[in-house]
């Protein structure tokens, strides 16, 4: 079988693709590229071909390209990366982004299949990790990365490890666990109570005793071990001089556990024991509702995270892997297909064609001519070249960015939350009470001071009030969530209550990374558009395969002597007749100007138009920045201002738009406006937002797939839902309100107590009644009203 | 009535056993990931080299 014609759609048996050339067939499965040819021949070879019976397509699209783990040779590198290793064994864990499905599990745990030096492997799918014991001696970490890159699953190895920093966070906190303990003691408390509630007779009196002492047992470990952090918490905030909620949950807890004491050692009460675990329980429940967190995805990122982690050197003409920190000014560097630059350089040899998408946010890769300066972080999409460091690697033109304050200073404080305000009051209204009760009953008696302070402690122990903003916001965030805008944490909803400046990026915010917008200026016959399209089906260039899809399910030529210079243009025969597509300097010597990205195609010789690609905005834009009429809303883009009348209607202003910014000039500007006591959200998506993301009181990046690479932001939305964004912040608005609702629920069941704690009568089964009540209330209210609020806003 | 006191000790005993079980799971790892056994209880082994779609 050779070059023949597809007459309908054939799709790649590995990855699913659309196959635009028939050379890739075997055994009557036909593939899009060599890439995923060669991983089925892999998997074939090795008897694993069921993982294609699990799913339909779950292979990843492979283009070929250079080996490129060699500096995983290098001990001082490779040390960075594994868990654990000795002569015999080694432990490493790496994160695989593609790991999508079950098949990928199926497969990667049978990697012993294809080398027997791999002991055992493990996935954590939600993580995307995947844990490899092997052996050292019979395979070294850089066959094992080439092994997984060979059946399609190329492992991120970054210098920013994520995988080391999320285990630390699981294994340091015992939250569960602390728990597991409250839960244990409130139901066994709660069981020996309840005899005392019913009434014990006379006959009974022993067990009374018994049953406090166990009560007493049980408290110890609620106390002392899971209600541990509320004290140190509490004692930390009053040396720092202030008040918060910490501080009369802590009061709570330990006059409820000296009362408990008391009375049973006297012999004259039951005491508080199940309150005092159930408010423990309830607390520690609700913080863990509050610590929701998103596995595979990571608000932390700087260029550290997607930069590569060593680079070849040049050094008398041989080749070297060096660690990118050891990276020097007027070095050699070779990068190959599909790797980034690492470091502002001049172009030495090659042809450069750098996709700048991780930077702003374009995707039609820009070509570079030699000897000019290349700005770290795009990448190299054609064939190896060669350039000369000019600048370190933490001084280029977009990571100086990180040298700025915006990046040192602690971020805690951006915004108090209701929550920590109100916290403030209250307890000295509590207080205040508790004291004017204390000394209302000294004249009288001593005992029923006392006991009327701590019944007003007790009582008005803010549990609910604990728990209203934790439930409410880990069901807002699950609607974000659902609705595919993922936050960094509860905090963020409140903070996205306040703000009133929305500020855009433009190149991958508003207009869409992945649908350039493709026009045809000219006008060809069926005959023409057939020989156009076969030509261009061969390339793997972006643009050829933009321009394919444009023409959509058309009949394919034979094409005879094709020819592609990388990033310029392809000619080729068809029927003899030669078809030239290319840029305008490929076909006439003579540069397209810079504003617009045109691929002009002649037939035998005959010039017959061009392809003018232009940017798409998102679906929904006009609609989306008007209906934020209440918000004042800005563009700032790094772009030349060539898209500034289509984009006048839709920020009605120019004074509104900034172009020519700088990555450091988008920081100032937000810094400005928020000296101008704007609460400031910032919309944008590649690295060069990143200053401004990280300035702003709400940075929000935007990007079509939640596994690439974003930067450290507060939020990440994604692009299908970027029209949803006033329904977001109106919701945000609903959340807050439904806090303080519930609020003033909690209020109103703290003055039922407190009628009763003022005249000193607590009778321990009112307090847990009253509190466990409080309790399911206030979570029902918030579940139910977050819920409401949402269909409201039609986000459910 | 005081067998009470025994009864009270040994669901005591039992309650604590299932705690220590609970700690057992929760340091070994067990519950760190909820989700892949589920996918993995799923996949059956290889039914033959001719096993092909």
């Amino acid at each position: 079988m050779t070059e023949s014609i597809f007459t309908e759609k054939t799709t790649c048996y590995h990855c699913g693709d659309e196959c635009l050339s028939t050379s890739y067939i075997v055994e009557n499965k036909s593939f899009c590229c060599l890439g995923c040819k060669s991983v089925y021949s892999i998997l074939s070879a090795n008897n694993l071909c069921s993982y294609y019976n699990f799913n339909d397509h779950p292979g990843l699209t492979r283009a070929r390209t250079d080996k490129r783990f060699d500096y995983l040779d290098e001990p001082s590198v490779a040390k960075e990366f594994v868990d654990y290793t000795d002569d015999n064994l080694t432990i490493v864990t790496l994160y695989i982004p593609h790991i999508h499905c079950s098949s990928c599990i199926w497969l990667l745990e049978k990697l012993n299949k294809f080398n027997p030096g791999i002991l055992y492997s493990r996935i954590d799918f939600l993580k995307k990790q995947l844990n490899i014991k092997y052996d050292t001696k019979q395979l070294s970490l850089k066959q094992l990365v080439e092994l997984l890159f060979d059946i399609g699953y190329e492992p991120l190895i970054s210098l920013q490890d994520v995988i080391k920093k999320q285990n630390r966070v699981n294994t340091q906190d015992n939250l569960v666990q602390r728990i597991a303990v409250a839960g244990f003691c409130f139901g066994n408390v709660m069981l020996l109570s309840f005899p005392e509630y019913l009434g014990l007779s006379a006959f009974e009196q022993t067990f009374k005793h018994f049953f406090g002492w166990l009560n007493i047992m049980f408290a110890l470990p609620v106390v002392f071990y899971s209600g541990r952090e509320y004290f140190v918490s509490a004692w930390q905030n009053l040396r720092n001089r202030v008040l918060n909620i910490d501080f009369p949950l802590a009061l709570g807890i330990v006059v409820l556990f000296a009362r408990t004491v008391i009375e049973i050692l006297t012999q004259t009460g039951a005491g508080f024991a199940d309150t005092l675990c159930g408010l423990v329980f309830f607390l520690l429940v609700g913080k863990f509702v509050q610590r929701k967190t998103y596995h595979h995805i990571s608000f932390e990122r700087d260029y550290r995270s997607f930069f590569p982690v060593a680079v070849q050197v040049i050094t008398n003409n041989i080749e070297r892997p060096v660690p990118l920190a050891d990276l020097k000014v007027g070095q050699r560097i070779v990068l190959r297909h599909n790797e980034i630059i690492p470091a502002d350089a001049i172009l030495l040899k090659g042809e450069a064609l750098i996709d700048f998408s991780f930077v702003t946010g374009e995707s039609i890769p820009i070509s570079k001519t030699l000897g000019e300066i290349i700005y770290a972080g795009g990448r190299q999409t054609s064939e190896a070249i060669e350039l000369e460091v000019v600048k370190p690697v933490s001084q280029s033109y977009l990571t100086q960015l990180w040298n700025n304050e915006a990046f040192t200073r602690q971020q805690d404080n951006r915004m108090q939350t209701f929550n920590e305000r109100v916290s403030k009051y209250f307890t000295v209204i509590l207080l205040a009470i508790a004291f004017a009760s204390l000394i209302f009953w000294l004249p009288t008696s001593l005992n029923r001071g006392l006991a009327a302070f701590t019944a007003v402690l007790i009582v008005a122990c803010p549990c609910a009030l604990a728990l209203s903003t934790p439930f409410t916001m880990s069901a807002a965030l699950s609607i974000f969530d659902k609705n595919f805008f993922y936050l960094k944490n509860t905090a963020v909803v409140e903070q996205m209550a306040k703000i009133d400046t929305v500020v855009f990026d433009k190149t991958g915010t508003i207009t869409t990374a992945t649908e350039n917008g493709i026009m045809l200026v000219g006008a060809l016959t069926g005959r023409q558009k057939q020989m156009i399209y076969s030509v261009c089906s061969n390339s793997n260039h972006p643009l050829s395969r933009m321009i394919c899809r444009y023409f959509g399910k058309i009949k394919k030529l034979p094409i005879a002597l094709y020819k592609e210079m990388p990033g310029k243009g392809i000619t080729a025969f068809v029927d003899n007749v030669e078809v030239r597509a290319g840029s305008g300097h490929f076909m006439f010597g003579q540069h397209d100007a810079a504003d617009a990205t045109k691929v002009h195609f002649t037939i035998n010789g005959e010039y017959l138009g061009h392809f003018l690609f232009k940017q798409n905005y998102r679906g929904g834009l006009q609609q989306t920045v008007d209906s934020l009429s209440t918000y004042q809303t800005f563009l700032i883009s790094g772009d030349s201002d060539h898209e500034k009348r289509e984009l006048l209607p839709v920020f009605k202003t120019g004074d509104r738009m900034g172009f020519n910014q700088s990555p450091q000039k988008k920081l100032d500007f937000i810094q400005l406006l928020q000296r101008l006591k704007g609460k400031v959200m910032m919309i944008g998506d590649g690295l060069n937002d990143a200053g401004a993301l990280r300035q702003s009181d709400l940075g929000i990046a935007v990007t079509d797939n939640i596994n690439n690479f974003s930067p450290g932001c507060d939020a990440i939305l994604d692009g299908r839902s970027f029209n949803k964004l006033p329904a977001f912040l109106k919701f945000s608005k609903n959340t807050v309100t439904i806090i303080h609702c519930s609020f003033l629920i909690s209020l109103a069941y703290n003055l039922i107590g407190l009628s009763y704690a003022v005249s000193g009568n607590l009778s321990p089964l009112t307090a847990a009644i009253l509190m466990p009540l409080s309790t399911a209330t206030i979570i029902s209210f918030t579940t139910i009203a977050t819920h409401f609020a949402a269909k409201r806003r039609k986000l459910l | 009535m005081s067998i009470i006191y025994f009864l009270i000790g040994c669901s005591v005993l039992l309650a604590l056993l299932f705690l220590l079980a609970f700690f057992w799971a929760q340091r070994t790892g067990q519950n760190d990931d909820l989700y892949t056994p589920s996918v993995r209880i799923l996949l059956d082994d290889e039914t033959g080299p001719q096993d092909k779609k």
